[in-house]
């Protein structure tokens, strides 16, 4: 008789675990799409300042992943999401979103051109029903590995230097969105310079009986470059200044909505370029053509809010006076340490939201358990808030 | 020959015969190509055995819309009209039911037999006046889609309030427990079931089988007819009429696929490499074989191609053809019985019996019937004194375990006739030739995914706004240029001619919109 092996039970462990509970301090978790994550190790503060001053380690092995491979698979993936897939050789990375036929933004995620005709889409969320569903008539293949790879978010100044002194060959010429496989240890490791922090950085992938080997060789090699763990808060702090999007936060997906209006198009989350009409069929299209010809109904906007208190959950009007009734909400808010900015990301209704418009925020604060409201000026900004000229620098600087 | 097109009609189905006839009536150049080297598709009259010819899938004629009649001037002459159903009883006490009437009971069920057939009448024709538009657009705010569905709310609430209520119970429920609360005769309440389930995958305790009974009897509130000549004369005189409107139709010309170029329907292309333009390709074949085979599922966005894949279209429905030396003798009967139409369903419970096997795969064994002798009025048919019988045999499950292999045909086949014995003793000994065609036959005879006779299961999930699927409820795929003529299409399948109808009405006033 065989002796199953026992199904783990709680939250699942990712490979780099043992590694991180040492580092952890203060003992919050959350979990991650079935995996325990690490909202903060031992102080969030350190943890962002460790992403923007020297290197921010992060284990983002619960990233979903999935391998796509196939005759056909440049045709499924062009069908797949809105942009043109044919101009992402072997070696790069694409960001992409993809969108059920109504043109509604199901998830965004990268999709790495890993060899010739060999791609893998890492994503939040889990989407191999609608995946598997878009193989129908082509000749495919989709396999969700996300627990056959580790991953580690190498994001910071430093990030390059410390990879350098590990012995990362080939980084000086590695462009942004840009791949390469190089040797760590006699095992192939995966080197995109991808990330949730515009910044330099780096993402490692990896087999996951390596992962504790990988780990250690970063740290040893990151002792002099302010190396540090980091858990997701200080990440999601670097994630609103770079004004990317988080789903269940700018967007829901399509699929998790039950109200008509709850969901979002690419153009209406600012990812009109990522839409590329040129391409005869893809999800979405039809509707989208529709959406560009008569407007769409939302705005993504960046806000720089005057004052220091942040616009968490905050309605957004036209005017001081809350006339007209709020013309959207906030969906993500912080100050900006390296800014030194008040910031927010939010959605508005059109013809709101141009860059350079005014706009107002409600912000509600309680000082010593009484409540006051305050509405604040902000500006919508066009760019992201940080956006450092060393992000795209090939080769990087030394830090 | 000329190769550019109004319209191209692939398949030339009753319906695409009517959507052809109707487009090019109103001035369109329509091209219709037809795979099989008859017209028909479905309907039609061929031989199966020397001397002996039958309408080889569809064979009573009860749904053909007045409208299309009008619209067309078709004669469709019958050789039998508003038959009789006998339902057979074993001892050779038969009832006899009539559209309104029953004979052969006690006077409580021919009385409820009564008022039973005028509420399905009065629901059908609610029913029909819808088969014959195209389905309003839910979730819009199209003045004309709101007033279609302003118009069936308001038709529904006109009914009365007690006959609105009956109807909005009826719609959902299922036969059996209809005519278990109304009858007491177990042979009127077989053969009430199984006109509910005829054609489909469906047994009597199946939910919305009401519905399918009332779809049954959309038209000629269930009477049926055979036509003179079998299926195929009706066919044909759709065919003259499409060729008076100056339709060309070109037999054994099966079209591979159909072409999209940049998003878009331009034309068609056989098997045999000859291509056809045209930026309105109009499909009869099944709403399947249509995306998945002709047009490629690629062409399609994901959700879209999800449910048409989705689509259920699994037939259940054997059709068998017997040349006989002789009628074959039935207890009970007299000689002109035999021009009326047949049913074995001795009871509601063996039609559920018969269904039970199907749903794993396996043929009835003990399985119902719908029998008529075409023959009997129609000299056309079979040699002088000799005569053919055309039966719907249930069930016989499309994904048969095993496949329909000879074997598993010649065990269903036995189980037919030991069934067909019971009330014709002598059958075996009458019979010189046969033909049992499965759904597997049919599908690779007519060209129809699954064999299906509605090209997609008759169920309230594929039904009115959301048949054959939500977004191509419109005839229209969300293709450009690319329809839906067929039976996959509203309302479903029978030999009305309305989705055929309703297609090229959509496209006309379409066009006339742009």
């Amino acid at each position: 008789m065989t002796i199953r092996e026992p199904v783990p039970q709680g939250p699942l462990k990712t490979p780099f675990y043992p590694r991180v509970e040492k580092l952890d301090i203060v003992n919050q978790w959350h979990e991650w799409k079935g995996f325990s994550s690490p909202d903060a190790l031992h102080c969030e503060d350190l943890e962002y300042f460790a992403i923007r001053n020297g290197t921010g380690v992060f284990d983002l092995s619960p990233m979903t992943k999935y391998r796509i491979t196939g005759p056909d698979v440049l045709e499924y993936l062009n069908r797949l999401v809105t942009r043109d897939m044919a101009k992402i050789r072997p070696g790069r990375v694409a960001y992409a979103v993809w969108c059920d036929d109504q043109g509604q933004v199901i998830d965004d995620g990268t999709i790495f051109h890993l060899r010739e005709g060999e791609y893998r889409l890492c994503c939040q969320e889990r989407h191999f029903a609608w995946f598997q569903a878009a193989t129908i008539g082509f000749d495919v293949n989709v396999v969700h590995e996300t627990e056959d790879i580790a991953g580690l978010a190498v994001q910071g100044p430093t990030s390059y230097s410390v990879l350098s002194t590990m012995g990362v060959q080939g980084l000086e010429e590695l462009k942004p969105f840009g791949l390469i496989h190089v040797d760590f240890q006699g095992i192939e490791m995966m080197v995109s310079r991808t990330g949730f922090t515009a910044d330099l950085g780096y993402e490692l992938w990896i087999d996951p009986d390596k992962a504790l080997d990988l780990w250690d060789a970063l740290f040893e090699a990151g002792r002099e470059y302010k190396i540090r763990a980091i858990g997701t808060h200080a990440l999601e702090l670097a994630r609103i200044e770079a004004g990317y999007l988080a789903p269940y936060a700018e967007f829901l997906p399509v699929d998790e909505t039950i109200r008509t209006g709850r969901s979002r198009s690419p153009f209406e989350l600012g990812l009109g370029w990522l839409v590329d009409f040129k391409k005869p069929n893809f999800n979405g299209r039809r509707a989208l053509a529709k959406e560009q010809r008569n407007g769409s109904k939302w705005q993504l906007v960046k806000l720089d809010i005057e004052g220091n208190k942040t616009a968490d959950s905050s309605y957004i009007f036209s005017n001081s006076k809350a006339k007209g009734g709020a013309i959207g909400f906030v969906t993500s808010a912080a100050w900006s340490p390296v800014c030194k900015q008040n910031i927010a990301l939010g959605t508005v209704r059109t013809p709101h939201g141009k860059p350079g418009d005014t706009v107002w925020v409600e912000i509600y604060y309680q000082r010593e358990m009484h409540w006051n409201r305050a509405m604040a000026k902000a500006i919508v900004a066009d760019k992201p808030f940080w956006f450092p000229s060393r992000r795209g620098a090939t080769p990087p600087g030394p830090y | 020959m000329e190769s550019r097109f109004d319209a191209i009609v692939v398949g030339a189905g009753h319906n695409g015969l009517v959507c052809s006839a109707l487009l090019a009536k109103a001035g369109k150049r329509v091209l219709v190509l037809e795979a099989n080297d008859q017209v028909g598709g479905a309907a039609i009259t061929r031989e199966f055995a020397e001397g002996y010819s039958v309408s080889a899938c569809a064979h009573l004629l009860y749904q053909l819309q007045p409208e299309v009649r009008k619209d067309l001037r078709l004669t469709a002459r019958l050789a039998c009209e508003d038959m009789t159903t006998i339902a057979l009883g074993e001892d050779g006490n038969h009832l006899r039911l009539r559209a309104d009437s029953v004979e052969g009971v006690s006077d409580e069920d021919a009385e409820q037999y009564r008022s039973f057939r005028k509420r399905m009448a009065r629901f059908s024709d609610l029913l029909r006046k819808y088969f014959n538009k195209t389905p309003p657009r839910v979730g819009t705010r199209g003045i004309k889609d709101l007033a279609t569905l302003g118009q069936l709310g308001l038709d529904i609430r006109m009914l009365g309030k007690a006959e609105m209520e009956a109807f909005l119970r009826l719609i959902f429920m299922n036969i059996h427990d209809e005519v278990t609360e109304r009858f007491e005769k177990p042979l009127l309440k077989g053969a009430i079931s199984l006109d509910a389930v005829l054609g489909t995958h469906l047994g009597p305790r199946s939910p919305n089988t009401m519905m399918t009974y009332l779809y049954r009897m959309a038209g000629g509130h269930g009477r049926t007819g055979v036509p003179a000549g079998g299926m195929g004369s009706v066919s044909n005189e759709l065919a003259q009429a499409a060729r008076t409107a100056g339709a060309t139709i070109r037999t054994g010309m099966p079209v591979k696929r159909i072409i999209i170029e940049n998003g878009r329907a331009t034309g068609v292309e056989t098997e045999s490499g000859d291509r056809f333009d045209s930026l309105k390709v109009i499909s009869n074949a099944d709403p399947k074989t249509t995306l998945m085979k002709l047009i490629g599922a690629k062409h399609a966005e994901t959700g879209f191609a999800r449910r048409v894949s989705n689509l259920r279209a699994k037939g259940n429905a054997a059709k068998l053809h017997l040349a006989l030396d002789g009628l074959p003798t039935v207890d009970g009967l007299s000689r002109k019985d035999f021009a009326e139409r047949f049913v074995i369903a001795p009871d509601e419970h063996y039609v559920e019996r018969a269904f039970n096997p199907a749903k794993y795969g396996e043929s009835s064994p003990e399985p119902v019937f719908e029998i008529t002798f075409p023959s009997f009025r129609d000299e056309t048919l079979a040699p002088t004194g000799k005569h053919v019988m055309s039966a719907v045999v249930q069930y016989a499950p499309y994904a048969l375990k095993g496949g329909w292999n000879d074997e598993a045909k010649a065990q269903f086949m036995k189980a037919i006739i030991a069934a067909l014995s019971k009330y014709m003793p002598d059958i075996e000994q009458r019979m010189t030739a046969s033909e049992l065609l499965t759904p597997a036959d049919i599908e690779s005879e007519f060209h129809m995914t699954g064999g299906h006779w509605h090209h997609a299961e008759l169920s309230l999930d594929q039904f009115l706004f959301v048949r054959p699927v939500n977004g191509a409820a419109q005839y229209q795929l969300p293709i450009d240029g690319v329809y839906l003529c067929g039976a996959g299409a509203h309302p479903g399948g029978g030999v009305s001619g309305a989705a055929g109808r309703n297609a090229a009405r959509a496209i006309l006033s379409r066009e006339k919109a742009a």
